[in-house]
């Protein structure tokens, strides 16, 4: 009983967040036009110097940017829920008789509505600039909820983050300068093995980079030429992201609640 | 009578700033209890503590007879809070905030429909109803947040400065409104650095500063704590200003101010009109030129100032306490 209460409490707090969707549809066009633009520039810009043994890069470029633009849309969550405290609105929330839980679940629950959505626009532009599934529709589809689930995660990390830091300007910012390394330390838009040795380490064991080649390979974006790195995330791409989904969540979720318990305005 | 809210001893500290330092309060059912201080007393924080949003570092606090610690959940079914800000979402309409935090009270799909519309209709915003709050001007906001507060019925009501950044004119709607709402007997505490608002809409006020209440009383009380009337009158030379103490000085319940380069005289006195009447007969029998003469009686300002060393409206030395 308690368990449905929060759970319908939650589905509040979500039916708000969405009903900003169908309010400021600009939010929706600027967190697509971004990841767009990069289809466009690594296509056509950076693609022709690009070689990837026995595939078109368009083909291998779509699960790095489909990751980096799921990545970037769990950030809404931090900075959601930054804005909600400084506008007072969690006060008001956490002075009602509601399930201490609704607004994370809520928010964390239409952040993975919104990055669905934005995936499905992204699927049709990579169509578009050439991209195609080579695999079955149920091995598509698991690439898909595969993208979600590991975005859902990650967007608990970030509103343990945005509760932290409890200013919207100041969590993009950070947001900003985590993201980009994490998305390009990664093999999204390049073969990790071509990076200097460093940097090939962070990139083989970078989450980023086993839930895209698990990605790239339920999509059937693979080709015999490539042999994936000799480390175990990327031997098991899928095993490794479910179980970093995994981690995220046992470590984010209690932090995120204990920091929402404590939450005020400033 | 039973008190609705009861603290002891709160103390809350943040780092080396003590927000709250021993604060005590009781208030009765069903009274308007104005915290007033400057910016930083600690009004912020003591509501906060209240309503469950923060817990205090010691001492204890109850809440329509339920402790805010131990029993915070069932605590919050009872209270009703409207913060300093309006907490109401830009993007939902005024309909759609009130009834979200209906479900949220779970108060049932149709109950919190019937509720929002009720509440609007109160509130006078049944025309802006069905548009996002981000339309609304500053006074329709806080008349939503403040409907938000009241959408369980709840029989404490907590109202963080109420009308700080509104207008004169929505500020006096703005308490129309409130007058008008504790009439059905809800306790309400509100806070306020307004001296005027204090004075027209609590029954008791207390005052707090430095985390602390330094003083509690009604306005009357207040205002005579700090001494009864004052007679207070100029003349036009210096010479008159010594005539004028000498002849009044037998009315004075206190010790008489004079101001040499103003030629002004502040006489406490006791007695009313008639006092009036019998310093103006001596002054003229004493042929003393009054440019100017009344009976004042102090205002919650004077209070303040006794009190506190400064003036409400200006910050406290105190690091503020947000």
């Amino acid at each position: 009983m308690k368990l449905l209460q929060a759970l319908a409490d939650g589905a509040v707090v979500a039916k708000r967040n969405l009903i900003k969707i169908k309010r400021v549809p600009d939010l929706l066009v600027f967190s697509t036009a971004a990841p767009i633009m990069f289809v466009l520039l690594f296509a056509y810009v950076f693609g022709g110097s690009i070689e990837i043994p026995g595939m078109d890069y368009r083909e291998f470029l779509m699960a790095g940017i489909f990751a980096q633009t799921v990545l970037f849309g769990a950030t809404i969550t931090g900075s959601g829920l930054a804005e909600d405290m400084t506008k007072g609105i969690i006060d008001r929330f956490r002075s009602l008789p509601m399930a201490r839980s609704a607004v994370l679940v809520g928010r964390t629950t239409s952040d993975l509505v919104n990055n669905a959505l934005v995936i499905v626009i992204m699927m049709i532009t990579g169509l578009i600039v050439g991209w195609r599934i080579h695999s079955s529709p149920l091995e598509a589809l698991a690439g898909v909820a595969l993208l979600l689930l590991f975005a859902y995660a990650f967007s608990w990390a970030m509103a343990w983050i945005g509760l932290l830091v409890r200013s919207p300007e100041v969590f993009n910012n950070a947001s900003f300068i985590f993201i980009f390394p994490i998305t390009y330390i990664a093999n999204t838009f390049v073969q990790s093995d071509r990076l200097p040795p460093v940097l090939r380490h962070i990139a083989e064991w970078n989450p980023v980079s086993a839930v895209t080649l698990a990605a790239r390979e339920l999509f059937g974006n693979t080709s015999p030429l490539q042999t994936p790195p000799d480390v175990w995330p990327l031997q098991h791409p899928v095993l490794a992201s479910l179980g970093w989904v995994v981690v995220f969540l046992l470590i984010f979720v209690p932090l995120a609640n204990y920091q929402y318990k404590r939450a005020v305005a400033r | 009578m039973t008190d609705a809210i009861v603290a002891e001893g709160l103390v809350k500290r943040y780092g080396s700033v003590v927000a709250l330092n021993g604060l005590d309060l009781k208030v009765p059912e069903g009274t308007i209890m104005g915290l007033l201080g400057p910016n930083g007393a600690g009004k912020t924080t003591a509501v906060r503590v209240f309503t469950t949003l923060l817990e205090a570092d010691e001492g204890s606090a109850r809440v329509a007879g339920l402790d805010v610690r131990g029993q915070a959940d069932e605590l919050r079914r009872n209270i009703g809070l409207s913060g300093q800000y309006a907490a109401v979402d830009d993007n939902l309409t005024g309909f759609e905030n009130l009834d979200m935090v209906g479900r949220l009270y779970h108060l049932g799909r149709a109950r919190s429909r019937d509720r929002a519309r009720e509440l609007l209709e109160r509130f006078d915003l049944s025309d802006a109803a069905d548009r996002p709050v981000k339309g609304y001007s500053g006074g329709m906001r806080r008349r939503l947040d403040l409907a938000g507060a009241l959408v369980a019925k709840p029989s404490v009501l907590f109202l963080d400065e109420p009308t700080t950044g509104l207008d004169p004119r929505s500020r006096l709607g703005m308490w129309d409104v409130i007058e008008e709402l504790v009439k059905g007997g809800t306790t309400l505490l509100l806070t306020t650095q307004y001296l005027e608002e204090a004075d027209r809409l609590a029954d008791q006020i207390a005052v707090i500063d430095q985390g602390r209440v330094i003083a509690e009383g009604t306005a009357d009380q207040l205002k005579d704590q700090v001494g009864g009337e004052r007679l207070e009158l100029s003349v036009a030379t210096a010479a008159e200003l010594g005539t004028a103490r000498t002849a009044l000085g037998g009315l004075a319940v206190g010790p008489v101010e004079a101001d040499e380069r103003q030629h002004h005289l502040t006489v406490p006195v006791a007695g009313g009109s008639a006092v009036l009447m019998e310093a103006i007969r001596r002054l003229d029998a004493e042929s003393v030129k009054v440019l100017d003469i009344g009976l004042r009686r102090p205002t919650l300002d004077d209070v303040f100032l006794t009190l506190t060393g400064h003036h409400p409206d200006s910050d406290s030395a105190e690091e503020q306490e947000k």
